[in-house]
Parts: C-alpha cells; sequence; structure tokens
C-alpha cells in the first residue's frame, strides 16, 4: 500500500511580480516500509517538497494522498492533526524543547494527541527512547547530550505517536561522521522493522544507507533510483571505530 | 492537551524565568496591593468616624440657636418641657447649658468644662457613673448643688483620692460630688470628653449661667429608622413653641445625626473611590507590562512554537498556552499583592495606628481583576504565536 502518493504538485510563490516555481508539477509515489533519500542542490525544490510532504505548506496545485488521506483540501487544524499522528519528523538541528528533559520531549506529541491517557504517555515515551537506544538518560536535558544523543530524542519523538512515515530533514546535518552513522543506524533499524522513511539529504554518502534515492533539480523529479546493494550503517560504524582505535593505539604507542 | 497540562507548562515556563516573571507581575502585585489597601484604609476611618460620630450620642438630634450674628437664642427649659410632653419619638430629652470655669477642689484649680444637664443626658450619651450616682429630677427640681465628675477632672483634682462625697467649687457656688463618671474618650476632633463636670441644669442656670436661655436641647430618638419622622415632630413642636407663623424662619437649627454620619460616610466613600480608581490604574499599567513581556517570550520562543506545531499543536493550542501562561503570570501577581495588602494593613495598624477593614469583596474583585487584565493584555501576544506560519516558526533564528 502507497503510504504517499504526490499527483502534478505544484508549489508557485510570488514576491512581488516574480513568481518563483519551486516545484513543477510532480509526481511521486511511496510504498510501505521505503526508505527513500531525496537529493539535489540548494534551490532544487528539497525543502519545498519536504514541507508539503510534511503536511506544513499546501501545495498551489496537484495531490497529495497520505496514508490513504486526501489532504488538500484539509483545514489547518486537520494538518495539525496529520503532523501529529502520522508524520513523525526529524530535524537537522534536532529542534528539541531546550530545559525540558528528554522524556518529556518525547511525550510532546502525545499532550496535542486528542484521547491520548495520561497513563500511557510515559509509557509510550519510554518504550521510544528505549528503541533509539538513548540508554537511561531519560531526565537529561538536551544541553547535557550529547548531538547524537538529542538527534536520538528526536527520532524517538518522531516514533512516539506510531506515524505513517518518518521525514528527516539533513538529520545528520550537524553531526560528525561517527554520529552521523549511529543515527543511520537506528534508522535501517527503525526501516527494518517496517517503518517507512523519507530522507532529505545532500550527501551522497549518507544516501548510500536507504535503498531509494530520487533527485530533484529545478523543481522536477529528474532521476529515480533502487539503491542496490545499500550500506550497513552498523558494519560501517563498527568499521569506523576500529580504525579510529587503531590510530589512537598507534598514537599512543611507545616509540 | 488538558487544561491540567496546560496550567503545569505555564507554570514551569513561568518558573523557569523567575526574575522575569517576578519584574512582570510587579506591576499587578503593587496595583491589586494598593486596590485593597487603599479600600481598606477608607472603610477603615470610614468606620471611625462613624464610631465617633456616634459617640456623640445614639440617634441623635440636637436643637440648637441659630446661627449667625443677629440671631438671638431663644431656647428655654419650657421648649423642653413641651417637647418631652409632646414628643412621640424621643427616647431620652435634655436641655444643656454649658460654661468654662475654673473649679476650686481637692488638690487646687482646674479649668473644665460644666455642663448643666437632664438626669435623660446619659441615655442620649450612653454613659454611665463608675462610682456614685447620678443626680436625679428631684435633684433637678430643688436645685441641689451636687456635681457628677468625669474622669479627667477626677485626676487633675483628687488623683488617686476618692472624690465622692467632696466638696468642689465653681465660680462663688459650692457642689458635692456625688458621682464620677466611666471612661469616654476623645470625640472626632480630639476634645477628651472626660474633661468634664456635670450638674443639674436648674441649678447650672440658676447659679452659673448669664442668662436663661439653653445652649442646646439633646434629644434621642427612639429608633435609628425613625430619624427623619422626629426631625420632622421636633421641628412642628418648636414651631408650635415659639409660635413662629407659617413662612417663616425658625429660630432654631436641628442636627441630625444620621445626616451627619451619611455626609461623612459619603465623603470617605467618594475619597476611597477616587484612591482606589487611582490604584486601579496601576494594574493596567501592570497589565501592559505583560503584554510587553509576553510578546518577547513569544518572539522568543518562536521556534518552540514551530515545534510544537510541527508534532502537532493546533492554533488554539498555542492560544490557550500564552493565554493561561499570561493570566497564571498576572493570577500570581494578584495573589502576592493581596498577602502584601494584608501585611501592610496589619503594618498600618500595628505601627502607624492607621485603622484599616480589608473587605473580602474587594480581594475577590481585586484577584478577579487581575485575572481579567491577564486575559485582555495576555490575548494580544497569544494570538500573535498562534498565527506563526509553522515553516517560518521552524526556520527562526
Amino acid at each position: 500500500m502507497a503510504i504517499i502518493e504526490l499527483h502534478g504538485i505544484k508549489r508557485h510563490y510570488t514576491m512581488g511580480d516574480i513568481v518563483v516555481k519551486a516545484l513543477r508539477g510532480l509526481d511521486l509515489k511511496v510504498e510501505e516500509g521505503e526508505f527513500l533519500a531525496v537529493m539535489g542542490p540548494s534551490g532544487s525544490g528539497k525543502s519545498t517538497l519536504m514541507n508539503i510532504l510534511g503536511c506544513l505548506d499546501k501545495p498551489t496545485g496537484g495531490s497529495y494522498v497520505l496514508d490513504g488521506l486526501e489532504t488538500s483540501c484539509a483545514s489547518s487544524d486537520a494538518f495539525a492533526e496529520i503532523r501529529n499522528s502520522r508524520i513523525g519528523f526529524v530535524f537537522q538541528g534536532f529542534n528539541l524543547l531546550a530545559r525540558t528533559s528528554a522524556i518529556e520531549n518525547v511525550e510532546l506529541p502525545l499532550f496535542y494527541k486528542r484521547g491520548a491517557k495520561r497513563k500511557d504517555q510515559r509509557a509510550l515515551a519510554r518504550k521510544a527512547l528505549d528503541d533509539v537506544g538513548l540508554g537511561p538518560r531519560f531526565h537529561h536535558m538536551p544541553s547535557q547530550l550529547s548531538g547524537g544523543q538529542q538527534q536520538r530524542v528526536a527520532i524517538a519523538r518522531a516514533m512516539v505517536t506510531d506515524p505513517a512515515f518518518i521525514l528527516a530533514d539533513e538529520p545528520t546535518g550537524n553531526l560528525d561522521t561517527e554520529m552521523s552513522l549511529e543515527i543511520m543506524k537506528v534508522f535501517q533499524e527503525l526501516n527494518s522493522r517496517g517503518k517507512t522513511i523519507v530522507m532529505v539529504t545532500h550527501e551522497p554518502e549518507i544516501a548510500a544507507y536507504t535503498k531509494r534515492i530520487i533527485t530533484l533539480r529545478d523543481g522536477a523529479l529528474v532521476n529515480d533510483l533502487a539503491v542496490t546493494g545499500s550500506r550497513d550503517a552498523g558494519e560501517d560504524l563498527a568499521a569506523w571505530k576500529a580504525r579510529n582505535n587503531l590510530i589512537a593505539h598507534l598514537a599512543e604507542a611507545p616509540k | 492537551m488538558t487544561p491540567g497540562r496546560l496550567v503545569l507548562f505555564s507554570f514551569r515556563s513561568i518558573l523557569r524565568n523567575r526574575m522575569r516573571s517576578l519584574l512582570t507581575s510587579l506591576g499587578i502585585i503593587i496595583g491589586v496591593c494598593s486596590v485593597i489597601v487603599m479600600v481598606a484604609v477608607g472603610a477603615g476611618s470610614q468606620a471611625q468616624i462613624q464610631k465617633q460620630i456616634a459617640s456623640m450620642g445614639t440617634n441623635l438630634l440636637m436643637i440648637m440657636p441659630p446661627r449667625g450674628p443677629r440671631e438671638a437664642n431663644r431656647l428655654t427649659t419650657a421648649d423642653v418641657a413641651k417637647l418631652k410632653a409632646e414628643s412621640s419619638y424621643a427616647k431620652a430629652i435634655s436641655g444643656m447649658v454649658r460654661g468654662s470655669f475654673e473649679v476650686v477642689g481637692g488638690n487646687g484649680y482646674y479649668t473644665t468644662s460644666v455642663q448643666g444637664v437632664e438626669p435623660d443626658y446619659l441615655v442620649i450619651k450612653d454613659w454611665g457613673v463608675v462610682s456614685g450616682d447620678f443626680f436625679t429630677d428631684a435633684d433637678l427640681k430643688t436645685r441641689r448643688k451636687v456635681a457628677v465628675i468625669g474622669q479627667t477632672v477626677a485626676t487633675q483634682l483628687f488623683g488617686t483620692d476618692d472624690p465622692i462625697g467632696q466638696n468642689i467649687r465653681v465660680r462663688t457656688t459650692p457642689f458635692k460630688i456625688i458621682g464620677v463618671l466611666s471612661k469616654k474618650g476623645a470625640t472626632g476632633m480630639g476634645n477628651d470628653q472626660d474633661d468634664v463636670i456635670m450638674v443639674p441644669l436648674d441649678t447650672a442656670i440658676n447659679r452659673l449661667a448669664r442668662d436663661r436661655f439653653l445652649n442646646d436641647i439633646e434629644i434621642s430618638v427612639t429608633n435609628a429608622d425613625l430619624m427623619t419622622a422626629a426631625q420632622t415632630e421636633v421641628t412642628t413642636i418648636m414651631r408650635e413653641a415659639h409660635r413662629t407663623g407659617e413662612g417663616d424662619t425658625a429660630d432654631f437649627e436641628i442636627m441630625n445625626q444620621s445626616e451627619i454620619i451619611a455626609t461623612a460616610s459619603q465623603t470617605t466613600k467618594t475619597l476611597t473611590a477616587l484612591l482606589a480608581a487611582i490604584a486601579s490604574v496601576s494594574l493596567i499599567v501592570g497589565g501592559i507590562g505583560i503584554m510587553n513581556i509576553m510578546l518577547v517570550s513569544v518572539t522568543e520562543r518562536t521556534r518552540e512554537i514551530g515545534i510544537r506545531m510541527a508534532v502537532g499543536a493546533r492554533k488554539r493550542d498555542i492560544l490557550f498556552q500564552f493565554l493561561s501562561e499570561s493570566v497564571i503570570l498576572s493570577l500570581l501577581g494578584g495573589i502576592i499583592g493581596i498577602l502584601l495588602a494584608f501585611g501592610l494593613c496589619w503594618g498600618l495598624s500595628y505601627f502607624l495606628k492607621i485603622p484599616s477593614e480589608i473587605d473580602p469583596v474587594v480581594v475577590a474583585a481585586a484577584a478577579g481583576f487581575a485575572a481579567a487584565v491577564g486575559i485582555f493584555f495576555g490575548f494580544y501576544p497569544a494570538s500573535k504565536a498562534a498565527k506563526l506560519y509553522p515553516i517560518d516558526a521552524l526556520r527562526y533564528e
């Protein structure tokens, strides 16, 4: 079953007399369980597509069917509810609430979920944090966590409402290689358990961990490739750590 | 989001910026506090004034000679007799002459107010004797030379000795002291009411006064509700007694105690209202302070708003969040203001002896007004927050 179905999606911005065509009639279909990377140079319409997929923005034309639900005529409240229950956001800058503990950050979407029971919220948040492997740091503030840990909290927050898909915008953009690999490992694990993931990135080596790469240019889809033999983040992470350990070992070795 | 959660979050966000929150609510604190204190002090002084007026007598009507340089005093004991015979509303009536005399007796000299009154005078003044007796109607008829002295006079002339049975001399007339009045305290004007000697009216007219006219006639009416009716009746009787023709100006004036109380109350009420109005201006200023800080807070927390919207907060969730913050902020200010007002009122009465009566209605109204200020001045910043576009809010640096 298709999670995302885009038909002829257009998004035009009017700036004074000039009409900027950020998306020019885009068709895209994402099936359940896919791990999709959206690539393209800046100005290609990646962010616009991301906003539309995330129901943060409405297309100028075309139709967007999310998980069997036509979104083009939804109100802003309905959009909020779709974002709440069907989409899990992961951002480049983590976007966690400052001075709010990890577990409360994860609980946040549940606060806005209608009919969510107070009792279940803690348990769901704990489970989500366990799933991303944050360990025992439930009550740490974001400022007490490393970038990789913060991004894990953000992924847990995205997962906690069991959304139709996860929408990640440059999730490794602010992270070093090791942390990036850790995050990609989490994504691959989630994907292997059947979670659909759409990830915007401009790094080919990160896109290499996905199963399908689409490329945008000037607001149109120019390339749609299935990744054959995608890399395993877990293996790469182990190799990276081993190499670093070796370098550290050599550096410390007596002359 | 449930209301409980909303309140919890608002509290947390307020506590996160303790200093700022305190400074923000300072306007409300001062406003609420000053409104309550102003009204409390107003009510306190009003009660005090009323108490002082009441100490003049109970349901008092005073008939006095007309004021003005050409007006002659024509109040006599005959008027008193006619009033006693004809008035149906009067509970007690007493004529009075008074003068300041140097009194000799006990330890020496003392100048005080000597009043010639009738036994009813004690009823009118709601007064009594602590030792001895007051003189009777029989003493009046026989013009006995007896006196009842006030506490101040007793102390001044006799110190700690028992004055009863002692003799004093007023001008050339000796009086035997038969009683000592209980302590009455000062009047509203600060006059010591215990600095007095009372002698039978007829004795005073006969021995001390220069003429046979009375300084005033005092009447205690049976019931506070009958004051106006009693005044009308007394006027009629007096005009009859003085044979004042219809349409002619009366040769006396009547002072009605309830009217004085009403006038005094009106004055203090007006003053209190004025002060409260001035104080409530600071409540509004405080509200503007809250609006200002909430606007800053909305700008500061644009990203947070964006995150909340991205994870599913509706416009109204954001609106209620900021609204509840400003309401809680102003309510907390209100509560602190109320506590401060209680402390201040206590301090005023304890250290400065300024009486105050805190009215629960005013406290409730001030708290309600504080909340209303929170809603009113919080609405604009909150709606500004709710109207943010999620994409812009998320990208805000």
